[in-house]
């Protein structure tokens, strides 16, 4: 007959046939902590993020909206990340990437290292001035739209490289969207401008990559 | 094989050419004419009792204030037999650095003469391949010549306040 112990709430088994005397030896073994004496059943209902639904028209058994919020909607949750990694940065991406942060959360599990499927350069670590040319030849690679991420002090500004051989920050060759500061910024910071990045998507208009502005902006960095 | 008897027979082949020898930390270091330098790597390498037959490195120092002959280039070499190594230098003027080129002796000096070449604008003649290996092509000048500054001038964002220097830090 299992009961809980009064003393450190372990489980004791009393002797039916002494009734009200614990084992000695079941005394000794209790052990203080114990784990899942509630098992939890899992709920999946309240386990998976579902991304809400844009402002529309609703009615039974149908809902309409505009077209350009279906697109950022698909668009913002299914960001795929190109990790330009060149150091300590692209490390703590790792973390960001991996199970305690899972930037899968995001829609950006899918990472591809070839600039051609993907959404979003981020771009993390030193760039040495060697390097510029070919940051700007994978963001020319990518397909419109594309958005741009620098993390970290150097991908931002050179950061403690304040010297002949390195790039004093990505945006002299390429526009970027968000800049993550830190030194390297902890996996949270990289999430916080992931999720930046994911307002510029889903707020973008359709045509903006079609508006003056924004050739003008291309024009600037020599990118047609 | 001790460095008192490398010395000895270094000094009787290249007599006056060589100077300056000491021992800091006990490594044989001398100076040697700048147009003798390959024939002492020649030298190191073909006699029978050196046997320095392999090419630590070769590198550069900047002395902007030793007039006539700023920079030095420095020839690490390592007898693998004796384990015994040795370092020389050749001083040369910083308005014509022309020295030959070790290529002609160690293969392994082909990349180290471009950096030497890249960072300070020695002239290594007869060097198959004389171009910048790290920094990039259209760098003008040469970085690691004291005469130029650390920091990139092309930076126009950043202010010198916030780095301790210029402004009321000069």
């Amino acid at each position: 007959m299992p009961l809980e112990c009064y003393f450190c709430s372990s489980i004791v088994i009393i002797d039916q046939a002494h009734t009200g005397v614990l084992l000695e030896k079941e005394k000794i073994m209790a052990r203080p902590v114990r784990f899942n004496i509630h098992p939890k059943q899992p709920d999946i209902h309240d386990n998976i993020a579902i991304a809400e639904m844009p402002d529309g028209l609703d009615g039974e058994g149908y809902f309409a909206t505009s077209l350009e919020k279906v697109v950022a909607l698909g668009r913002k949750n299914s960001l795929w990340p190109l990790p330009f990694a060149t150091s300590c940065c692209g490390i703590e991406f790792m973390a960001t990437a991996a199970s305690t942060y899972d930037l899968a959360r995001f829609g950006a599990e899918r990472m591809a290292f070839t600039p051609r499927q993907c959404d979003l350069l981020m771009v993390m670590g030193t760039i040495a001035k060697k390097m510029a040319p070919i940051v700007k030849q994978v963001y020319m690679q990518m397909a419109e739209p594309r958005w741009v991420m620098a993390v970290g002090a150097c991908a931002s500004s050179g950061g403690i490289f304040d010297t002949y051989s390195v790039l004093q920050g990505i945006d002299q060759v390429v526009p970027v969207d968000v800049y993550v500061p830190g030194c390297p910024p902890r996996p949270e910071a990289i999430l916080d401008g992931f999720m930046r990045i994911q307002d510029l998507a889903g707020n973008e208009s359709l045509r903006r990559r079609n508006s003056e502005h924004y050739k003008k902006l291309m024009g600037t960095y020599g990118i047609q | 094989m001790t460095n008192d008897t490398i010395q000895q027979k270094v000094q009787e082949k290249f007599g006056a050419a060589v100077t300056g020898f000491e021992q800091p930390y006990g490594m044989l270091t001398f100076e040697i004419s700048a147009d003798k330098n390959i024939a002492l790597l020649q030298y190191l390498f073909e006699d029978t009792d050196l046997q320095f037959r392999f090419l630590t490195d070769l590198t550069v120092v900047h002395y902007p204030n030793d007039k006539g002959r700023e920079l030095a280039i420095v020839y690490h070499m390592h007898n693998m037999v004796d384990n015994q190594r040795l370092r020389f230098k050749c001083f040369l003027d910083i308005q014509s650095p022309q020295i030959a080129t070790a290529t002609a002796v160690y293969e392994a000096a082909n990349w180290q003469e471009r950096e030497a070449y890249d960072f300070y604008g020695v002239n290594f003649l007869g060097h198959p391949n004389l171009k910048r290996i790290q920094n990039v092509d259209e760098m003008d000048y040469f970085p690691m010549r004291k005469e130029y500054p650390l920091e990139d001038q092309s930076r126009s964002d950043k202010d010198d306040e916030m780095f301790g220097r210029g402004g009321s830090y000069n």
